[in-house]
């Protein structure tokens, strides 16, 4: 866990999703450091973690995630945060901030989805089906495989800047394959939508214009059952705004961090 | 390309001993070379839509260019699943690092058909070092996804057989363990067992059982090895000793016969010794407490902890591995336990535990300071203090660990061998 950005300025928590981690947030952390306590961490299992306090049965569903924020916050003491969540770290947020409150003076709540399964039944529409799932889990065997191996020279191999191949390499390579297989199950399988309800913070619903993983309807579905939320759409396309288009995300969250701190 | 005709006029005079290589190289343009190269090549913008594809890779899926250029996005040619895994690891990364190699994904053909391939990505940044379109070539990688999922197929196996290995090996060796011990009325009584390797059955062995009214044996040795070999010696080596205390419970008598059936038994291939000390207990009403014979082959000598503080061994000198010889020397040697009185049975892995990288052993010294930091304790204490210095040793246990201990209470009252209970089998641990 790291802390940047001046004392006593409000404090602004960035969750990464699955897949990556912490350094997802590279570009747009010198926007928000100027004005704001900035808190990056690894979920344990990603990146730097200390893959040690592991284990299959607490990380197998977001609540054991949604814990660890809520330790954070209270280890760091610096008062209520604005937590922002990227994709799956969305409901860990809302799962965090339904439990203890007081801890976040906001919710933001990036590319989220609240349930990516279809439900027929509930007219609802979360992109996939669970054949899809499985589809992906195939995909991340598949490039275990040649993935560490072939990977690390690729990255380390880029001279301009050492420092980024490295943490590349580190992040990667040390994904388990059994904590990757895992955490896609715990994010993609999971349903979180009737938790949204349970929110009672104000929350910035930050969707892209184009996604594949969390379509607009669902960025509308999740901003319809938070009230009193506000819906921005990014001009962005793909899952991950705060490298496609890292200025209109970090302003985003900035404005909002603002107007909450005030 | 007028240049490169210039070329090849003067490469046609220097290779005038290969006058065939000229027309073929004359039609290998770098335009040809794009559309029909032996891989498929794909630029989008930075949005992931395609803007240029080649030939080569059209005609893999099917799809004419118009339909493509302008049309789709890299994603959209995807499984659902790869869709998911681009938009997770594939994309970030690129962005990130502005290349990226020798991913396997899955191409969806216009017919529906799948394409294993191995993707290779760069991004291509303008002068002000602004990110403007992404090169992709794609290699298809049927041949080698197929042997791929034969890696994967195998490991998984691998994985499984293992599991079943070890649960094979817990199993076994939880049936040469006593589930429970026999309560002794007026002696409490714990046992242990540590297991180093959950891949091996190791070649520890302990209990305790009636004899006669009045008596109980007892007894814990270790077989030399490991494994399916070391098992079935223990086994016979258990079902020996307790049939052979029924027949004859004098101890030395009970080792002696345990010498004659393991060496009766043995064959080159498959040696069969052991370690074992094998004790009679029997009651002493008049002055409270029990009478105890110990007889020892070979065994590390057990540890006496009594009520007043003070720990020894209890040597049983002379003692022979059990099953070398046609006729083993056989030590004995008889004690009193008394009321507060502990007597622990272990074996070597214990004692033989590493305790630094340098080959250090634990070692019979520390094991009597130990014993006497401890004494005067408990069976169930002492078995607990001893667990948790086997915990504490961690990778340097490095062979199993049983340990047996009984303790004749300081009240009457409290005895009944109800700690035995709480003594761990290999499940447990």
């Amino acid at each position: 866990m790291t802390v940047t950005g001046p004392d006593g300025a409000p404090a602004v928590m960035l969750a990464h999703g699955f897949g990556c981690d912490q350094n997802m947030w590279r570009l747009v952390v010198p926007v928000l450091e100027r004005d704001f306590r900035v808190v990056l961490f690894d979920h344990v299992g990603a990146g730097r973690s200390d893959l040690s306090s592991w284990s299959e049965e607490r990380y197998a569903s977001l609540e054991g995630y949604a814990e660890d924020v809520l330790e954070m916050c209270a280890e760091l003491a610096l008062g209520p945060v604005v937590f922002v969540g990227h994709s799956v770290s969305a409901m860990i947020g809302v799962l965090a901030a339904a439990a203890e409150p007081e801890r976040f003076r906001g919710l933001v709540l990036l590319t989220p989805s609240p349930c990516y399964i279809d439900d027929p039944a509930a007219g609802y529409r979360g992109g996939f089906s669970a054949e899809d799932i499985e589809e992906l889990l195939a995909s991340l065997e598949a490039n275990y495989l040649g993935w560490s191996a072939t990977m690390a020279p690729v990255i380390m191999g880029n001279p301009e800047r050492p420092e980024l191949g490295e943490e590349l390499t580190n992040s990667f390579c040390r994904t388990d394959p059994e904590i990757a297989r895992v955490f896609a199950r715990a994010t993609f399988l999971s349903d979180n939508r009737a938790d949204l309800a349970r929110v009672r913070l104000p929350t910035l619903v930050a969707q892209c214009s184009s996604d594949a993983i969390a379509p607009r309807e669902v960025g509308a579905f999740v901003h319809a059952q938070i009230a009193g939320s506000e819906l921005v759409t990014l001009s962005a396309t793909g899952h991950c705004p705060q490298l496609s288009a890292p200025e209109a995300t970090a302003a985003a969250i900035a404005s909002f961090a603002a107007g909450v701190s005030r | 390309m007028s240049d490169g005709g210039g070329d090849g006029r003067a490469c046609g005079t220097d290779a005038a001993g290969e006058p065939a290589l000229l027309p073929a190289l004359l039609e290998d343009s770098a335009e040809d070379l794009y559309e029909n190269a032996p891989c498929g090549y794909l630029s989008t913008l930075m949005d992931g839509q395609i803007a240029k594809v080649n030939r080569t890779l059209l005609d893999w899926l099917g799809y004419r260019r118009e339909e493509l250029v302008g049309r789709r996005r890299f994603a959209d040619l995807l499984t659902v699943g790869g869709q998911l895994y681009h938009e997770t690891h594939f994309a970030p990364l690129l962005r990130m690092q502005g290349e990226l190699s020798g991913i396997a994904l899955e191409l969806k053909a216009a017919d529906g058909s799948r394409l294993p391939v191995l993707v290779t990505s760069v991004v291509k940044t303008g002068g002000d070092g602004e990110p403007l379109l992404i090169r992709t070539t794609v290699f298809d990688a049927r041949d080698r996804r197929a042997y791929e999922a034969e890696l994967l197929r195998a490991r998984q196996e691998a994985d499984r057989e293992r599991e079943r290995l070890q649960r094979l090996a817990t199993t076994l060796q939880r049936t040469l363990l006593p589930p429970a011990l026999e309560d002794v009325p007026g002696l409490e009584v714990a046992a242990y067992y540590h297991i180093a390797s959950v891949d091996e059955v190791g070649g520890d062995f302990y209990d305790l059982f009636p004899l006669a009214a009045d008596a109980w044996g007892l007894f814990l040795g270790d077989v030399c090895g490991k494994g399916a070999a070391a098992a079935a010696v223990t086994s016979l080596t258990r079902y020996t000793l307790r049939a052979a205390a029924v027949y004859d419970p004098d101890p030395a008598a009970v080792l002696g016969n345990l010498n004659t059936v393991l060496n009766q038994n043995q064959n080159g291939a498959d040696p069969r010794f052991c370690t074992v000390v094998f004790g009679l207990l029997t009651p002493d009403p008049a002055a409270g407490g029990f009478h105890i014979t110990l007889a020892g082959g070979g065994h590390p000598p057990a540890v006496l902890m009594r009520a007043d503080g003070s720990a020894r061994y209890l040597p049983t000198p002379g003692g022979q591995l059990i099953g070398v010889l046609p006729d083993a020397h056989i030590a004995t040697t008889t004690l009193r336990l008394g009321p507060g009185d502990t007597l622990l049975l272990y074996t070597d892995g214990l004692t033989e535990a590493r305790t630094d990288r340098s080959g250090g052993r634990y070692g019979d010294e520390a094991l009597l300071d130990f014993a006497r930091a401890l004494a005067p304790t408990t069976a169930s204490a002492a078995v607990e203090a001893l667990r948790g210095l086997l915990t504490s040793l961690g990778d340097g246990v490095d062979d199993d660990a049983a340990l047996l201990a009984i303790t004749v209470p300081r009240s009457p009252a409290t005895g009944g061998g109800a700690a035995g209970r709480g003594g761990r089998t290999p499940g447990a641990s």
